[in-house]
């Protein structure tokens, strides 16, 4: 049926409760993006776990799919609730929206470490460079010499949660901004499909705390310096190529479904299998003030924590006494030892 | 001289990281294949190697498996502590220590047998390896007290063989170790006439096995269903899960060797317990292990376990607090703060094993506890339980099946017109619950740790959050039905009570005995959960003085249990013992007679 997608659904059926952030919010925009792509993604909305700590990121995954199960937890451990609940269903898609605070500050260890395992998730960073809900302090991702409302120049130097996670092993990162839907909404459908942590800093100004003058991320500064890398399509199995692309300028990048990223060159080629020339890329922009986004690094080949698990295919959390008490000989033998 | 058979101590001081561990676990497995009633207790530094440990095995005719200081027998292998180790000989004891140790000859006491052996001479015949020889030392002084005591060679050397099985080199050079020893004191120290001797007993330890309370968790979590353990790794929880990866990666694989289980050791304890709830709020049976520092971390995702209702279970190996406080001593100082974990109003379900055979029933039902209430479990062991050695009975699986809960998959949802997630439909305060995962459209819900309508929706409202508090507060009366009731034990006539938990127990029969014999029935109730059951109030009335007995400096049971039933303020008295030792008898016993003379 026409507006159906392969699960039979429509783009409705992603959408959740009535966003109660204030109006003109970049995470809004991001909401739009994050339906959109799980309507083209085909998700079946009964298998995704929305999951999110605290701030206004952490609200929005009320504002989406609304008849999925979502937990929205404590500030800064969206990263290990996640890992929580993939390891105890693997069959799951977990879908994480965070902020910089939840994530480059109270939740930043956490934020390394599943990194580091490579989780099997979508991890979405909703950058605004403060701390909105309890109005507009200066978060760690605010860029150095920024301005807040009251005329405070932020002292420290900033976090760049992308040169960061590629360093860290994450195995795909990229950055978007939350007006640019046309690059999100293909760069969360990849997300989605990647087979381990695919984390998207989406730069999203606050409209309220931090668009004055001064801010470099007034939506007029964001808008001016942004600077997208590479020109991203996501082609699933099932459709036509219908994407106008050369394939001597572009760049192919299959996914595990069979699924493919098809990234176009803008104004340099980019290798996104190259760690090192993306992190050099990240720095020389941050340096010229500019606000690189792009699919930075993906790398479909590095190992997930599940594998590391070696984890039976039934769902952990669907075990019962059959699976998992061993017999009473079994006990009787491990006796032997301490007798 | 002392002169006792069966029913002695033997204290031996050494450096820890020297592998005196290993010769003093063939001593107490010795004396318990022959059937003695034996326990070992470690008293170790927070160190690799290098510093004073004692290990103290006692003997008991009466199998009292609680600490006792009167030492019979010292063995001093370190130079640094032998003042103290001299000064800690039962008068009339003995004295057997290495005369290669530099120190002044004039402390060593005329009550005492002094027996100096040079062990530098005696570990030439055994090794010429430089490594070994500080290893095999320990091995040597094995040798001697088996010699002495009169432990037959034929068992210490199965004991030697199985313990060392993997290494058959290593068998070898441990037998022959313990073989000069034996050698030097059959030649030189008359083990005829030694005081101290050890005589079989035939079948004393049948049905019976030594192993540690933390072996016996790490059993019962593999027997119990858990499937999805994190740690962080702390002093004196970590073997519980390096035991249960152990096992598991044996017994819980499915037929292609795929595992039913996941262990995920996390960047600290708050993410520990995160994941635990992630795993939880998903349906599965999850843990985490620790000990007080990680306990004071997973406070705020407490709260959220309680306020959100998603079932967690939290292991916590007591040790010496606040702070880092005493790493490797044992304490039960986590009490109130497991009951209140977290800010705001919260009310934990704690559960408080005593002895291997519990932290095996409690490793599994933990679960069934905290999945029926769906809320979070604290369990409660310490130190002296989880990692000394105790005569437990052999572990027997539970042939229950395991409780999952309330919790309605995709077919009983058919039948449903609505699903609240917080309504309190049987009126016992326990809501259902869905899983992620469920495909069906009035599954869904949002769970969250902000205000929260029967729906799930978010709310401000005053009277929805009263509601829900009170909600709450109303699961810990149907909490009662889920939990071990207290073990009572009551003598005739008797008109005094004592109240106890956890490794506390290991003191009381002899204390109990003691008391006695001084003319002082009790009766002795053991407390195995929180909230109370009201079987405690009872015992508490039917007594006219009740000790409630604890190894903390504040009486945090006795604070609990004075909050719970205020009207027996005047008969509940607090006995605290709290310097990171394990609890001795006669420490209690002076301090009953005091409150006694004092009426």
């Amino acid at each position: 049926m026409a507006g159906e997608n392969t699960q039979g659904l429509t783009k409705k059926d992603y959408m959740g409760a009535k966003s109660t952030l204030c109006t003109g919010c970049g995470h809004d925009s991001i909401t739009s993006n994050i339906v959109n792509a799980l309507f083209l993604a085909n998700v079946n909305p009964y298998d995704v776990a929305k999951l999110s700590g605290i701030g206004c990121s952490a609200k929005t995954t009320n504002y989406f799919l609304n008849s999925s199960h979502g937990f929205n937890a404590i500030h800064g451990r969206m990263a290990p609730l996640a890992t929580g609940v993939k390891v105890a269903h693997s069959g799951l898609t977990a879908l994480g929206v965070s902020g910089d605070g939840d994530t480059a500050s109270i939740g930043f260890g956490g934020f390394a470490h599943l990194l580091r395992r490579n989780l099997p998730m979508t991890y979405i960073v909703e950058n605004n460079g403060v701390y909105g809900l309890t109005k507009g302090q200066f978060s760690a991702t605010a860029d150095k010499g920024t301005r807040h409302k009251d005329g405070t120049e932020n002292p420290f130097e900033t976090i760049d949660i992308c040169s960061l996670a590629i360093d860290l092993g994450c195995s795909f990162v990229a950055r978007s901004f939350s007006g640019d839907n046309k690059q999100l909404t293909a760069l969360l459908m990849a997300a989605m499909k990647h087979h381990g942590t695919a984390v998207i800093d989406i730069i999203s100004p606050c409209i309220t705390f931090a668009n004055n003058e001064g801010s470099t991320r007034s939506f007029s500064a964001v808008k001016e310096n942004l600077n997208p890398l590479n020109k991203i399509d996501v082609i699933q199995p099932q459709e036509d190529i219908k994407v106008d692309y050369d394939p001597g300028t572009s760049r192919e990048v299959e996914l595990p479904d069979g699924s493919k990223i098809i990234l176009s060159k803008i104004d340099e080629d980019h290798d996104p299998s190259n760690r090192l020339d993306a992190i050099t890329k990240l720095v020389h922009a941050r340096e010229s003030g500019k606000i690189l986004t792009g699919l930075f690094y993906v790398n479909e080949s590095q190992k997930t924590l599940m594998e590391e698990l070696n984890l039976t295919k039934k769902p952990l959390r669907d075990l019962n006494e059959e699976e998992t008490r061993p017999s009473e000989s079994v006990l009787s033998d491990i006796m032997q030892d301490f007798k | 001289m002392i002169k006792k058979e069966n029913d002695f101590v033997i204290h031996v001081a050494t450096v820890n990281g020297s592998g005196s561990q290993s010769s003093n676990s063939v001593l107490v497995k010795s004396l318990f294949r022959m059937g003695l009633g034996v326990s070992g207790k470690n008293m170790f530094p927070s160190n690799i190697a290098g510093l004073p440990t004692w290990f103290t095995i006692r003997i008991s005719e009466k199998r009292y498996a609680g600490r006792n200081s009167n030492n019979h027998l010292v063995v001093a292998m370190n130079p640094s502590t032998v003042k103290q180790d001299i000064d800690s000989v039962a008068n009339e004891g003995y004295f057997i220590y290495n005369s290669d140790m530099k120190f002044d000859s004039a402390l060593l006491r005329d009550d005492v047998t002094n027996v100096g052996i040079s062990y530098r001479s005696l570990i030439k015949g055994v090794t010429d390896s430089v490594k070994l020889k500080k290893l095999l030392v320990n091995m040597i002084y094995a040798g001697v007290v088996a010699e002495l005591i009169g432990i037959p060679e034929d068992v210490i050397e199965t004991v030697v063989t199985d313990q060392f099985s993997s290494k058959p080199g290593v068998v070898e050079s441990n037998l022959k170790a313990i073989a000069t020893g034996r050698e030097y004191a059959k030649e030189n120290l008359e083990p005829n006439n030694f005081g101290l001797k050890v005589k079989p007993i035939d079948n004393g330890n049948e049905g019976k096995i030594l192993i540690d309370g933390n072996t016996a968790t790490a059993l019962g979590f593999m027997y119990g269903g858990c499937t999805f353990l994190s740690w962080y790794p702390i002093t004196p929880s970590s073997s519980i899960t390096e035991n249960f990866e152990f096992y598991a990666k044996k017994f819980r694989q499915d037929e292609s060797g795929a595992n039913t289980f996941a262990v995920v050791q996390a960047e600290d304890e708050l993410s520990a317990i995160s994941m635990v709830i992630g795993a939880g709020w998903t349906g599965a049976r999850a843990a985490t292990c620790t000990s007080g520092p990680g306990l004071s971390l997973m406070a705020e995702a407490a709260g959220l376990s309680y306020f959100a209702e998603v079932p967690a279970v939290i292991w916590n190996v007591q040790r010496g607090g606040p702070s880092t406080g005493l790493p490797t001593r044992t304490q039960q100082g986590d009490l109130l703060s497991s009951v209140y974990l977290s800010h705001g109003d919260t009310e934990h379900v704690v559960l408080l094993p005593t002895g291997p055979e519990e932290c095996f029933e409690f490793g599994q039902t933990c679960f069934d506890v905290a999945e029926s209430l769906q809320t979070l479990v604290v369990v409660l062991s310490d130190l002296d339980t989880g990692m000394n050695l105790w005569i437990s009975d052999e572990l027997k699986p539970s042939s229950q099946s395991f409780q999952r809960g309330k919790v309605l998959r995709e077919e009983d949802l058919k039948n449903r017109d609505s699903f609240e997630r917080y309504g309190d439909v049987d009126g016992d305060a326990i809501p259902y619950r869905t899983l992620p995962g469920t495909h069906h459209p009035l599954a869904g819900y949002f769970t969250r740790g902000t205000g929260h309508k029967p729906d799930a929706g978010y709310s401000e409202d005053n009277e929805v959050y009263r509601d829900l508090q009170l909600r709450l507060k109303r699961k810990r009366i149907s909490a009662k039905e889920y939990l071990p009731q207290p073990v009572i034990d009551s003598r005739p006539n008797a008109k005094i009570g004592i109240i106890a938990y956890g490794s506390t127990d290991a003191a009381i029969p002899e204390l109990r005995d003691s008391l006695a014999t001084e003319g002082v029935e009790t009766n002795y109730l053991r407390v195995r959960a929180f909230p109370f059951d009201d079987s405690i109030e009872k015992f508490i009335e039917d007594n006219d003085t009740v000790y409630v007995v604890e190894q903390n400096r504040d009486g945090q049971l006795h604070h609990l249990i004075q909050k719970e039933w205020p009207h027996y303020y005047s008969k509940l008295k607090s006995i605290c013992q709290f310097d990171g030792l394990p609890l001795e008898a006669k420490f209690i016993q002076n301090q009953v007679m005091n409150f006694q003379g004092a009426r």
